[in-house]
């Protein structure tokens, strides 16, 4: 007998499946589900149910992963199936960034969409892909994986885009994300498979065992080239400069509700992954890489913070602004990349997660307030003259956001900066921190610009009414109260997050 | 040490300085033979086309630049719209030819997986058909 016909006799070796650590998963794949098919099978549901249900799926999601996240500290991290996803705190703090972004999103998209000839179960059913699939690339331990959940966001992202079938806009914005994001998925495969052809594997931890025992035989040409276009498709998805230039043009045209979801889960996916794939997958190269991500954060936070500047759309203003907060996310990164791969992994990790949390909260809030105001005209400057005037509790939430989104203290923005900050003095990239705090100052600019429009200028006459909706005005409070008093007592979140680890 | 194909079919020692005066890796030593591969077929295309083109006679007409289409004269543009319902359709087709590629390979190899197999092929079936069911209820199976 041959030993390809012994093979096939052999049973298969199944991996083993720990339903409740996929369960936050499970339960957003099977809430999509349920949306598109039950809502497709029955009528029109009663108004603000479809928002209501997928708010709670997320809600159940997020629940769900604070149970593991208990039994993570308890019994300590492990990988699922089989080595493909990680089972650790990092994975399940993203889990719960991104489910609660479904939660608030959920709750601006409900009226928004209404008024859009796409009111239906869709949108939902697309979001809670887009979380599952944010939730698989952070927590994932296998680059083919992390691959599919890069796609599985990514393609629900580009239908939400464009989602908004009335808005040429939208369409621009659907079909730019799309070509761009295929080709940058396009580079992300390649980097993987030259990765795969230097080390053998697409399981991270086989990667770094096979990477830390190469020796000096060879030379790096294949793994270092991978890396790069690894860094090429990642680059693009936590839109760091220069690989931003879709940001603006996406974030403006696409329904706000969807940017804001697009800013906040989108970005903590995409960091998740490159922290997954750099500090847990590519410690054998820090020194290769660790510069790359020092430029990229740079130019980050150079280029956001200039361009932010000399916009006149609120929606450029804040996706440039995202730009410049991927290079806050950045510092943090490279601080970590300082110590990657060993045991004291340093502050850098926990103080990145910590950051993706305040400024998914702090985003939601801003596009929220966005989406009221500049409901479906384009969101220009002029259209937040006088609102203090006119809406003055919705002038104040904005304000409140502005002022974290700029780093002012007593709010999350100051305690996300000075964490990143505070990580890279300690990793001793003092050159970094130092760029960092004078861009803050620059984009300072942009925020004030917003908040001057509020509160000095007039009404114009010809405004149109805003309606703020139930839901959409708790999720802003809720979204303005959590900055304003995690940002005076922030000791508990950051005690969490310092339980953040990487398990591979 | 691991000695490549390349080397060994070529009876040269690829390790010592080569054209551009770098050591090549033994991985990408394995390679060699898809780079002469590519060259070869690039040479002798080359050779036999520039051959063709050198030695036959050449009387250019307008009939000879006429696309051929079994036998008929081609009607109308390359560019003609097409009907924006067969794209429904189109997708459809994909997902059950996505599925008749998992189908087989699994079908072939039943005992093997056994139930662990059926359960997953069963939740792909599902999921592929909760698609469905959902263009059918949009109505998109209806030839409107």
């Amino acid at each position: 007998m041959n030993v390809l016909a012994q093979a096939d006799t052999l049973p298969i070796s199944e991996p083993e499946i720990w339903w409740f650590a996929l369960s936050p998963l499970l339960t957003l794949v099977g809430g999509a589900l349920l949306l598109m098919v039950v809502g497709a099978l029955t009528p029109q549901w009663p108004r603000g149910l479809y928002a209501f249900v997928s708010a709670m799926i997320g809600g159940a999601a997020g629940v769900l992963a604070i149970f593991n996240w208990d039994d993570i500290s308890d019994n300590g991290p492990a990988t699922l199936v089989g080595g493909a996803l990680a089972f650790d705190t990092f994975a399940m703090w993203s889990t719960i960034v991104i489910s609660g972004a479904v939660v608030l999103v959920s709750m601006l998209a409900d009226e928004y969409i209404r008024d859009t000839p796409n009111d239906g179960p869709e949108i939902y059913a697309l979001l809670l892909v887009a979380a599952a699939g944010g939730i698989v690339m952070a927590s994932a331990n296998d680059l083919i994986v992390l691959f599919l959940g890069l796609e599985t966001l990514s393609l629900a992202f580009y239908v939400l885009a464009a989602s908004n079938r009335r808005s040429d806009a939208s369409a621009e914005s659907g079909l730019k994300y799309f070509l761009l994001g295929g080709f940058a998925s396009a580079f992300f495969l390649y980097g993987i498979a030259l990765v795969y052809g230097a080390t053998g594997s697409t399981n991270i931890g086989e990667m770094v065992t096979s990477l830390a025992n190469r020796g000096d035989s060879g030379n790096d040409v294949l793994a270092l080239a991978g890396i790069a276009l690894l860094l090429v498709g990642l680059g693009f998805k936590i839109a760091a400069a220069p690989f931003h230039v879709w940001t603006p043009d996406v974030y403006q045209g696409a329904p706000t509700p969807i940017t804001a979801f697009m800013a906040s889960a989108g970005k903590a996916a995409a960091f998740g992954a490159l922290i997954r794939v750099l500090i847990s997958g590519l410690p054998s190269f820090r020194d290769d890489w660790q510069p790359i991500i020092w430029v990229l954060a740079v130019a980050s936070l150079v280029v956001g913070s200039f361009l932010a500047v000399v916009q006149r759309n609120v929606k450029r203003m804040l996706a440039y602004s995202s730009v410049s907060h991927a290079g806050f996310i950045l510092v943090g990164v490279e601080a970590a990349a300082h110590t990657a791969g060993e045991a004291d992994g340093g502050m850098g990790i926990s103080s990145v997660q910590l950051y993706l949390l305040l400024y998914s909260v702090i985003v939601i809030g801003s596009f929220g307030v966005v989406a009221l105001v500049a409901r479906e005209a384009d969101a220009d400057l002029s259209v937040f003259d006088g609102l203090a005037k006119r809406k003055p509790l919705l002038a104040g939430a904005f304000t409140i956001f502005l002022l974290a989104q700029a780093g002012v203290p007593f709010t999350t923005g100051f305690i996300a900066k000075f964490g990143v900050i505070q990580a890279g003095v300690d990793a001793e990239s003092y050159g970094l921190a130092i760029i960092a705090m004078v861009t803050a100052v620059i984009a300072a600019f942009v925020y004030l610009r917003i908040m001057v429009a509020m509160w000095q200028k007039d009404v114009e006459d010809d405004a149109p009414a805003i309606t703020v909706p139930v839901s959409a005005a708790i999720a802003i409070g809720f979204a303005a109260v959590f900055t304003l008093v995690a940002g005076l007592y922030p000791s508990l979140l950051i005690d969490w997050s310092d339980a953040i680890t990487l398990v591979r | 040490m691991r000695r490549g194909i390349g080397a060994a079919e070529f009876g040269r020692d690829f390790t010592s300085p080569g054209i551009f005066g770098a050591r090549m890796s033994d991985f990408l030593r394995d390679y060699l033979n898809v780079v002469w591969f590519a060259v070869a077929a690039l040479a002798i295309g080359g050779l036999l086309l520039g051959l063709a083109a050198a030695i036959r006679p050449s009387f250019p007409s307008a009939e000879k630049n006429i696309a051929y289409e079994s036998g008929v004269d081609p009607v109308g543009m390359g560019w003609s719209q097409s009907q924006i319902r067969y794209y429904v359709f189109a997708l459809l087709f994909v997902i059950f030819d996505v599925e008749a590629v998992f189908l087989f390979p699994w079908a072939a190899n039943i005992e093997r997986y056994g139930t662990f197999g059926l359960v997953v092929m069963l939740i792909f079936i599902v999921l592929l058909l909760d698609g469905l069911v959902y263009a059918w209820k949009r109505g998109l199976l209806r030839w409107v």
